[in-house]
């Protein structure tokens, strides 16, 4: 059964990807450093940048489910 | 408990008289209210800055700001907590971040302030963007741990 993600990119790593997000398919199950690799075409993740699904923090070892929200960016700065 | 993300300017010492003149179920109980204002500096790692862009990501933002407020509660004694953060444009002189804390003591509201605004500053998804004098544009890359002694 195909599992659907959507990809979220905020700050300078929008900037950087040139997109603020990406909708993919996947065949199965899968993680959030796969979808990484998966949206921009194998580049590594860049180094600091943290991840979230559905907006809480997660490693990127996480297990993505269909639905899932997941997204990228760097280091935080409000305050 | 509220939480607020503004995107037009916003009075600090207003917003915070207008919600304790609502919150009746406070009125008697608190002893301490601790107020934490962040303004916009017009210079910053040794620049002249002309304005900031602080962009966020709704909905995790308010929902890990909540959090924190969750985790204050239950680390100390608290009764009521309003934060307001700005997002957009904000140019130097205007607030960005307001954190108020009433409680019945004034170790509980101390501490619980400083906690709430550390935690805003470390992990709350927000992130600036500065426009500076020279016309150039930056991204701030990371925190001050806070104090002057330690900026070079």
């Amino acid at each position: 059964m195909p599992v659907s993600i959507k990809v979220r990119y905020f700050a300078s790593l929008k900037e950087s990807v040139g997109r603020s997000e990406d909708d993919l398919e996947f065949a199965g199950l899968s993680t959030v450093s796969k979808v990484w690799e998966r949206a921009n075409s194998g580049k590594p993740l860049p180094r600091n940048i943290l991840a979230a699904v559905n907006m809480d923090y997660v490693e990127l070892n996480h297990a993505v489910k269909d639905g899932d929200e997941v997204a990228f960016f760097p280091p935080v700065t409000g305050g | 408990m509220t939480v607020k993300i503004c995107a037009d300017i916003f009075d600090p010492w207003q917003e915070i008289q207008a919600y304790q003149n609502v919150a009746k179920e406070m009125a008697g109980k608190f002893g301490a209210t601790s107020i934490f204002i962040g303004t916009m500096r017009d210079f910053n790692e040794g620049d002249t800055v002309k304005s900031m862009t602080l962009e966020h990501y709704p909905g995790m933002t308010e929902k890990h700001l909540e959090k924190i407020i969750a985790q204050a509660r239950q680390q100390w004694q608290i009764l009521d907590v309003l934060v307001m953060h700005r997002i957009g444009n904000i140019l130097p002189n205007e607030p960005i971040v307001l954190v108020a804390v009433w409680t019945s003591h004034r170790g509980d509201a101390f501490d619980a302030n400083r906690y709430i605004m550390e935690a805003l500053k470390s992990n709350t998804p927000f992130w600036k963007k500065e426009l500076l004098h020279s016309g150039e544009k930056r991204w701030v890359v990371k925190n001050s741990d806070g104090y002057a002694s330690s900026q070079n």
